[in-house]
C-alpha cells in the first residue's frame, strides 16, 4: 500500500515514534490496546479515528472489526450490542453526534457494559460549528442521557494522551464495569504532535473473555444459565437496588480514580483550572505572568468526572482566587465552586462558537477579576 | 392401561421444547408470540443452536422474549436490534444471532436499522411479528396499520391523508441485494405454523451458512389490541391481513 499523507502506513511493531494527529493516535492505540471492535459515522472534526482504522486494516492483523454504521445512532447500539457479548469495543464522534448517542450510552451504563465512547468537541448548540469546543462539559460528567449515571470521562491535553487514554479508559471500565469516555476538544483531535504509540497487546481470547466477564452474552455455554443483558426491571423495588448498585460503582470510583496534573500550584496566589488543549494555553499564561512577579498556578482535571474535588480544594485552601478557563459559557466552574464550597472568589473566563483564547486573554482576564495581583 | 404406560415414549404426540422454560408468558390470550416462541424454541433445539444462540429482543410486546427461552439475550432498545445484532454478529461470527421484532419497532422507528442491516448483508436472521398494532403500550397505530382499521390513536380508522400508508416493508427488504430469504407466514393453523417453522429454520440455516440476512414476516393476530376473541381474530387476520400482506416467499435461494 502506498503512503501518502492520509492513509498512514501499515505499522510495524518498532514503528512507535510517531508524528500523527490526535484523531490518527485514538486509532492506532485501540489496535495496539487489542481493542476488539469499532464502530463509527463521520464527522468533523474526528472523522480521521474511521478514517485511519479503514486505512490500517486491523481486521487483517489483529482480527479488530472496523465498521462503519449508517448513523450514531446504530454505532452505540452496536457498541452496546459487542460491550454486551464481553468484547472491547468503541465509537467515535463529535458533539451533535454524540447527542445522538445519549439513549444508547444510557443502556450501556445501566447494563454496567465496559465500553469507550470518543467525543472530539466542535462548537454547539445545534450544528453549531465544527471548531474546537468544550460546551459538552455538563452533557458528559452529568450523565447526558436519561437516568442516574456516570461514564468515567478522560480529558486529554495531549496527542500522547489522546493515545494513552485509550488504553486507561478501557482499562477503567473493565475494572469497573462502568463506560468510560474519552473527552477532546476538536484542537486535539487535529494537531499533530510526537507521539510514542503504545505497545502491542493480543486481543483477549474467547476463553479470557468468558473469565473475565462471566456475565457476557457470548452465546449460551453449556456449563451455565443463559446470560441475558437488558436493562428493563418493572419491579420498582430491584429497580431501586439496581441504582443503588450503580451508585456505590460511582462513589468507589470517585474514591479512587479522580486524576489532575498542577502546576507552580505551591507558591501561588491565584490558581487557573483549564482542562484539555485549553490547560495548556493557560500553562503558556501562567509562564508569561510569573516571568513578571505574578504568582498564578493551573491545575488540570485529568478526570472530568470524577472530579478532581479534594485536589482542588486543597490548593484553593491557600489560593486568593481562581480563575476557570474553557471553551464554553461556564459548566466546569460549577464543579469548581462545589469543590471548594465557593471558599475563594471564582470567575469564568471562556470563548465559544470555535473561538481559541490566546495566553495574553487569558492572562488580562485573570488581571481583570483580580486587579490586585498586578501589584 | 394405567396412565404411566400410556405415557410411554412411543406415544408422546406433544412435548414443550426444552429450551421454551416453564415461567407464565406475559402474552394474552389467542396471541401469535406464543406459537411463535415454541417455534424458535424447537428449531433452535433441533438444529443443535442451544449453546450457540445470541437472541436479540425488542421493545415492544416481545420485550420479555428472554424470560422465556433459555439462550443468552441482549434486551436491544426501541428499533436498535439490527444495530445490536450487527455487532453481535460480526464479533462473534460462529453464533447464530437473531433479532425478534414487532412492527413498530422493525417499520417505524427501527426503519433505518433494519434497512442498513438488511443492506450489508449481516448474517442475522429478523423475525419480524406483523399484528398492524402497537400491543405493549394499549393499541396505538402501527406503521402497518391497515387503511380505515381503528386504533387508539386512528379512533375513526386509518386514513392515509392524515395517518401516511401502511408501510408494507418486507417486499422492500427483499429488493436489498443483502437479503437471501425473505418471507412471509402466519401461525393460525397447524398447518401454518409447519410452515413458519420450516421457513425459520431455512433463515436460521442461511445465517449460519453466511449466506446474508433472512427475514421471516409473521403474520400475527393481537386479539386484544384488535378488541376481539382469539378466534374471530384469526379470521379477521386471513379477511383483512392477509389481502395487504399475503404469505408466501418473496425471495429465496437454490439450495
Amino acid at each position: 500500500m502506498e503512503s501518502n499523507s492520509n492513509v498512514p502506513g501499515k505499522i510495524t511493531p518498532d514503528d512507535n515514534v510517531r508524528l500523527m494527529k490526535g484523531n490518527e493516535a485514538i486509532a492506532h492505540a485501540a489496535i495496539r490496546y487489542g481493542c476488539d471492535g469499532y464502530f463509527g459515522y463521520p464527522i468533523t472534526p474526528q472523522s480521521e479515528v474511521l478514517e485511519t482504522l479503514e486505512a490500517l486494516m486491523p481486521w487483517e492483523t489483529t482480527g479488530m472489526v472496523v465498521l462503519q454504521a449508517e448513523s450514531e445512532i446504530a454505532s452505540i447500539n452496536m457498541v452496546y450490542g459487542g460491550a454486551a457479548t464481553g468484547k472491547a469495543v468503541f465509537t467515535s464522534s463529535s458533539s451533535p453526534g454524540i447527542s445522538l448517542m445519549q439513549e444508547g450510552m444510557s443502556y450501556i451504563a445501566a447494563g454496567e457494559l465496559p465500553a469507550l465512547v470518543v467525543n472530539v468537541m466542535r462548537g454547539g448548540p445545534g450544528l453549531g460549528t465544527i471548531q474546537p469546543s468544550q460546551a459538552d462539559y455538563w452533557q458528559a460528567t452529568r450523565g447526558g442521557g436519561h437516568g442516574d449515571y456516570h461514564f468515567i470521562v478522560l480529558a486529554p491535553a495531549t496527542v500522547q494522551e489522546m493515545a494513552d487514554f485509550v488504553g486507561l479508559g478501557f482499562d477503567l471500565a473493565f475494572k469497573y464495569r462502568t463506560p468510560a469516555m474519552i473527552l477532546a476538544d476538536g484542537i486535539v483531535g487535529q494537531m499533530m504532535e510526537k507521539v510514542v504509540l503504545p505497545p502491542f497487546r493480543p486481543r483477549r481470547t474467547d476463553e479470557e473473555i468468558a473469565r473475565q466477564c462471566p456475565w457476557a452474552v457470548t452465546g449460551r455455554a453449556a456449563s451455565r444459565k443463559p446470560n441475558v443483558m437488558t436493562t428493563l426491571e418493572l419491579d420498582s423495588a430491584t429497580m431501586e437496588q439496581n441504582n443503588e448498585r450503580f451508585q456505590r460503582t460511582y462513589r468507589l470510583i470517585a474514591e479512587n480514580e479522580s486524576r489532575c496534573q498542577t502546576y507552580y500550584t505551591d507558591d501561588a496566589d491565584y490558581l487557573i483550572v483549564a482542562f484539555g488543549s485549553v490547560a495548556r494555553i493557560c500553562l503558556k499564561a501562567i509562564e508569561e505572568m510569573r516571568a513578571k512577579g505574578i504568582k498564578v498556578g493551573l491545575l488540570r482535571p485529568i478526570t472530568l468526572w470524577p472530579f478532581p474535588q479534594k485536589q482542588l480544594a486543597g490548593i484553593a485552601a491557600h489560593t486568593k482566587g481562581m480563575l476557570v478557563v474553557e471553551l464554553n459559557a461556564g459548566q466546569m466552574i460549577d464543579d469548581c465552586r462545589l469543590a471548594t464550597d465557593c471558599s475563594i472568589p471564582t470567575f469564568h473566563f471562556g470563548r465559544m462558537g470555535g473561538i481559541v483564547p490566546n495566553p495574553g486573554e487569558v492572562a488580562d482576564a485573570l488581571l481583570s477579576h483580580f486587579p490586585e495581583a498586578a501589584n | 392401561m394405567t396412565i404411566d404406560e400410556i405415557k410411554s415414549p412411543e406415544n408422546l404426540v406433544y412435548a414443550k421444547p426444552r429450551l421454551l422454560n416453564d415461567r407464565h408468558m406475559h402474552y394474552c390470550p389467542g396471541c401469535s408470540h406464543g406459537v411463535v416462541h415454541r417455534i424458535v424454541a424447537e428449531v433452535l433445539e433441533e438444529m443443535g443452536q442451544d449453546n450457540n444462540t445470541i437472541a436479540v429482543a425488542p421493545v415492544g410486546c416481545a420485550v420479555f422474549a428472554y424470560n422465556y427461552i433459555d439462550v443468552d439475550w441482549i434486551e436491544a432498545s426501541h428499533g436498535r436490534a439490527p444495530a445490536v445484532a450487527t455487532a453481535a454478529k460480526r464479533l462473534n461470527p460462529d453464533r447464530l444471532v437473531f433479532t425478534y421484532q414487532g412492527d413498530g419497532d422493525l417499520a417505524a422507528i427501527g426503519t433505518a436499522e433494519t434497512i442498513h442491516a438488511a443492506n450489508r448483508g449481516e448474517n442475522i436472521t429478523i423475525i419480524f411479528i406483523n399484528n398492524a398494532i402497537y400491543g405493549m403500550t394499549g393499541g396505538q397505530m402501527a406503521p402497518t396499520t391497515l387503511e380505515g382499521m381503528k386504533t387508539s390513536t386512528t379512533p375513526y380508522g386509518r386514513q392515509p391523508e392524515l395517518n401516511g400508508y401502511p408501510l408494507v416493508i418486507t417486499p422492500l427488504l427483499a429488493q436489498l441485494p443483502g437479503t437471501c430469504y425473505v418471507t412471509r407466514q402466519a401461525v393460525h393453523t397447524p398447518a401454518a405454523v409447519a410452515k413458519a417453522k420450516k421457513a425459520i429454520r431455512r433463515a436460521f440455516q442461511s445465517s449460519l451458512d453466511k449466506r446474508g440476512t433472512s427475514i421471516v414476516e409473521i403474520v400475527s393476530t393481537c386479539s386484544s389490541g384488535w378488541k376481539q376473541t382469539p378466534e374471530k381474530a384469526n379470521q379477521w387476520m386471513v379477511e383483512n391481513m392477509f389481502p395487504a400482506y399475503p404469505p408466501g416467499d418473496l425471495k429465496n435461494f437454490k439450495d
